[in-house]
C-alpha cells in the first residue's frame, strides 16, 4: 500500500506545515536516535550494590514474587527440588536449553525431571535464566533466544527463575546499555520480557486475583558467586 | 463498534438510574484514585517525569513523519512488515488479508481500543474468522456483547455477580449449578476457557502502547500476561497501532513507562512490559514466524498543527476517566464510543466528528482534575472548551442555548450595556430569593430549577462587588 504510505506522510507534514526534512533536520534525528543517555532514574536507586540487591528483593517480593537467594549455583537442583516440595507440585519441569543450566548438578535430585525446550500446554513448571534483574522496580529482564524460550516465562503455572546476585542493575536503562554492550548491532531480541511479579487481574471489581493467564507464582532464585 | 455518541444524554439518565452500574462505579473512587495518589507520593520524581515524558511526545511528535519512516525501515530490516492504513476500512482489510492468506480460523486478541475503534471484531467475525478477546475484562464484554467501558478496564462497568451470570450463560459445557461466587474461581474458570484457544489461533493481535523508533520494537504492556501468549504462540503477530504511539529510544519508553502504570493502577509497573522486535529469529525455538505492524491514522494526521494536537500525547492510562466526576456518575457505555471519559471528550469529536460527537465535550464540570492527574499535561478542559466553541459555530448546540450564547454575545461586547443590565437581573434575583436567600423557580430555567435551588444573589453585580473591593487596596497604594 505505497499510496497509502505517501498520503499519511503528506498529510503528517501539510498539519506540521513543513515537507520532509533536510539533510540537517534528518541529521537531528539521527543524532537523537544515537542519544542514549538515561532520562530522570529515582533517587531511590542510589545505593552500593549490596543496596541495590536489597531493593530488588523487596520490590519483587512486593510484587508478589517469592525470592530465595543461594550462596552459588551448586544448590540450585536443591532449592527447585524444596520449592515443589514445599507447594506440592510435580517433579516435572520444562527447562530452557541453556548449556549453563544444564551443568547444574541435577544428578543430585533424580527426582527431578527435566525437559530441555520450550513450554507446551503440558508443562506445569518451567525454569529460566535472567538477562538481568532490575533494583528500581523489582523486574526481570528475560531475553529470548535459542538457550531462553519466552514461552517458559508465560505458559506454566509456575515460573522458576535464576538470577546472578551480579546482574542485578539500577534500570532498566541498564539493561539496555548491558544488551547492546552484550549482543552488539541487532542487539534487541524477538521478546525482551520485564516482568513484575506473576500474573494478575483486577478486572472483576479491582480485587487483583493472581495467575490470570501467564504464571501464578513467581519464584526467583538469587545466585550469589556467579558471573552467569 | 457502531456510535450512540449522539445519545450521550439519553444514555447518561439511563446510567444514573442503574443501580449494579452505581455499585461498581463506586469501586473506582475507592480503588484507583487512592492507588494513584499513593504511588505519585511514593515518587518525588513524578512531576519531573511528566514534564519530561510530555516533552518527548512532543518531539516525537513534531518529527512524526521521519520516526515513522525510521521505525519502517528497523521493522523491515528485521524481517517483518509495516502496513500503513489511512482509514479504519484499510486496517480492517489489511489485517484480513493477513488472515485469509495465513487460512487463519481463529484469531487471539491482546485488548486493543485501537481494534475497537476500526470495528474489527464484527469485520471479522463476518469474514468467517473467530476472533477471541483474552483480557478478563474483554472476554467478560464480548460474552455480553457489550462494548469496553473503560480503556483499560473494559468490564469496570460491572459486579462479580454479574460476571458469573455472564459465565453461567456463555462457557458451555461445564455443570451450571458450579459454584461461581468468588473472583478466583471466575479468573480460573476464564483461564481454563481460554487456554486451549491460545494454542489453536493461527494468528494473534495486539494492541501497542509504544513504537520505538530506535529499535522497530512495539512495547506492549498488560497485567494478565495474555497478549505474551497471544503473540507469542500463533504464526504471526499483529501489532494495530495509531501513529502517535511512536517515540524515539528505549530511554524515552523507559521515561513514559515510569509514569504509566502509577497513572493507570497505581503500580510502580505492570507485571509485564514487553519489547516484540520482528519475527522469531533463525535459531529460536519459540515466537510468530511473522510480524507485521499495522500503522493507522483515521484521523489523527489531522489533528497535528490544530489546537487538538496535544491529545496525540495521550498513552490511555484512563487517570481522567478514573478522576473525572462524570465519568464516575455515569460509567463508560453513556459516552457511546470506544474512547471515554475527559480523553474521550476530546478525542471522539477529532475522529466522528463534531456531528456525531458534538455533545461529549459538555460532558464536563471544568473541575480540572483530568489536567492535574494526566501523566502526559494534555490540557483536557483547554480542548473541550476548544470543541464547544467549533460545536456553536458549526450552528450544532441546541437552540435554546444558542439563544441564551447570543443575548449573552450581544450584551458582552457592549461594557456599559451589560453592566446595566446584569445590574438589575441581580437585583431582581435577590428579589425574588427573598428572605430564604434562594430562587426556587426561575423563568426560562425550569428544568434546571426543577431539581435544585439557585442561591439569590446579594443583590450586586460581580464587577460591582470587584471594585467595591478594589476601593480600600488602591487607597493604601500598596499590595500586601
Ligand atoms: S488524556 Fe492523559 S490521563 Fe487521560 S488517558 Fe490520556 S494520558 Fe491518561
Amino acid at each position: 500500500m505505497t499510496g497509502g504510505r505517501e498520503q499519511m506522510l503528506d498529510s503528517i507534514r501539510r498539519g506540521l506545515g513543513r515537507g520532509p526534512l533536510g539533510e540537517a533536520g534528518k541529521a537531528a534525528i539521527a543524532a537523537r536516535l544515537d542519544d542514549h543517555r538515561a532520562g530522570i532514574i529515582p533517587a531511590r536507586t542510589r545505593r552500593d550494590p549490596a543496596g541495590l540487591i536489597e531493593l530488588f528483593i523487596e520490590l519483587a517480593v512486593g510484587a508478589a514474587a517469592t525470592v530465595e537467594r543461594l550462596d552459588g549455583p551448586r544448590r540450585i537442583p536443591i532449592a527447585v527440588a524444596d520449592y515443589l516440595a514445599a507447594h506440592d507440585l510435580p517433579r516435572d519441569l520444562v527447562m530452557a536449553p541453556d548449556p549453563w543450566l544444564d551443568r547444574l548438578l541435577w544428578a543430585e535430585r533424580p527426582k527431578l525431571k527435566l525437559r530441555p525446550g520450550r513450554a507446551l500446554a503440558t508443562d506445569a513448571t518451567g525454569i529460566a535464566r535472567a538477562f538481568a534483574g532490575v533494583a528500581e522496580t523489582g523486574t526481570l529482564a528475560m531475553v529470548s533466544s535459542e538457550t531462553s524460550p519466552s514461552t517458559i516465562s508465560f505458559v506454566p503455572d509456575t515460573h522458576i527463575v535464576v538470577l546472578g546476585a551480579s546482574r542485578i542493575v539500577v534500570s532498566c536503562e541498564e539493561v539496555f546499555a548491558r544488551l547492546r554492550r552484550e549482543a552488539g548491532a541487532a542487539f534487541m531480541p524477538r521478546s525482551l520480557h520485564l516482568i513484575t511479579g506473576p500474573s494478575r487481574t483486577g478486572d472483576i471489581e479491582q480485587r487483583i486475583v493472581l495467575g490470570a493467564h501467564g504464571p501464578r507464582r513467581l519464584h526467583i532464585l538469587l545466585v550469589d558467586g556467579t558471573e552467569a | 463498534m457502531q456510535p450512540t455518541t449522539k445519545d450521550f444524554p439519553e444514555n447518561a439518565r439511563r446510567a444514573l438510574g442503574d443501580v449494579p452500574l452505581q455499585a461498581a462505579l463506586g469501586n473506582i473512587a475507592r480503588g484507583w484514585q487512592e492507588k494513584r495518589t499513593q504511588a505519585v507520593a511514593a515518587l518525588p520524581e513524578f512531576e519531573a517525569l511528566r514534564t519530561a515524558a510530555a516533552a518527548i511526545k512532543d518531539h516525537t511528535i513534531a518529527h512524526l513523519d521521519e520516526y515513522l519512516e525510521r521505525f519502517e525501515s528497523r521493522v523491515t530490516e528485521q524481517g517483518g512488515t509495516v502496513h500503513w492504513c489511512r482509514s479504519a476500512e484499510e486496517a480492517r482489510h489489511t489485517i484480513l488479508a493477513i488472515c485469509h492468506r495465513l487460512n487463519a480460523r481463529t484469531v487471539t486478541k491482546g485488548k486493543s481500543m485501537v481494534a475497537e475503534e476500526i470495528g474489527l471484531n464484527d469485520f471479522l467475525g463476518g469474514h468467517g474468522i473467530a476472533p477471541v478477546e483474552t483480557d478478563l475484562g474483554e472476554h467478560i464484554i464480548q460474552l455480553r456483547k457489550e462494548a469496553p467501558s473503560h480503556i483499560i478496564a473494559p468490564a469496570v462497568h460491572l459486579t462479580q455477580a454479574q460476571v458469573a451470570e455472564t459465565f453461567r450463560a456463555g462457557h458451555h459445557g461445564l455443570p451450571t449449578n458450579r459454584r461461581l461466587d468468588d473472583a478466583r474461581v471466575l479468573v480460573d474458570e476464564a483461564r481454563n476457557v481460554l487456554r486451549p484457544r491460545y494454542f489453536a489461533a493461527e494468528v494473534g493481535i495486539t494492541g501497542a502502547n509504544f513504537l520505538v523508533a530506535e529499535t522497530g520494537s512495539a512495547v506492549i504492556v498488560t497485567n494478565e500476561g495474555n497478549a505474551d501468549l497471544t503473540q507469542l504462540l500463533p504464526k504471526a503477530h499483529i501489532v494495530l497501532a495509531g501513529i502517535e504511539k511512536l517515540v524515539p529510544t528505549l530511554e524515552d519508553a523507559a521515561t513514559i513507562l515510569r509514569v504509566l502504570a502509577r497513572s493507570a493502577t497505581g503500580q510502580e509497573m505492570a507485571a509485564y512490559t514487553t519489547f516484540a522486535t520482528g519475527p522469531r529469529r533463525a535459531r529460536d525455538v519459540d515466537g510468530p514466524e511473522e510480524f507485521h505492524v499495522v500503522l493507522l491514522d483515521n484521523g489523527r494526521s489531522a489533528l497535528l498543527g490544530t489546537e487538538f494536537q496535544d491529545i496525540l500525547r495521550c498513552i490511555r492510562c484512563g487517570a481522567c476517566l478514573n478522576h473525572c466526576p462524570v465519568y464516575t456518575g455515569i460509567g463508560g457505555h453513556a459516552y457511546g464510543w470506544v474512547y471515554t471519559g475527559p480523553m474521550g471528550a476530546v478525542l471522539t469529536p477529532a475522529l466522528l466528528g463534531v456531528a456525531e460527537a458534538g455533545h461529549l465535550p459538555n460532558a464536563s464540570t471544568f473541575c480540572g482534575r483530568c489536567e492535574s492527574v494526566c501523566p502526559m499535561r494534555i490540557p483536557l478542559p483547554k480542548m473541550m472548551r476548544h470543541w464547544r466553541e467549533r460545536e456553536f459555530a458549526a450552528h450544532l448546540a441546541p437552540h435554546a442555548i444558542r439563544r441564551g450564547l447570543s443575548w449573552w454575545a450581544f450584551f458582552a461586547r457592549r461594557p456599559a450595556l451589560y453592566r446595566a443590565a446584569a445590574g438589575a437581573l441581580a437585583r431582581w434575583l435577590a428579589l425574588m430569593g427573598g428572605r430564604l436567600g434562594y430562587v426556587r423557580t426561575l423563568p426560562l430555567a425550569g428544568g434546571w430549577t426543577a431539581v435544585r435551588d439557585m442561591p439569590a444573589p446579594s443583590g450586586r453585580t460581580f464587577q460591582q462587588l470587584w471594585a467595591m473591593r478594589a476601593q480600600p487596596a488602591a487607597k493604601k497604594g500598596s499590595r500586601p
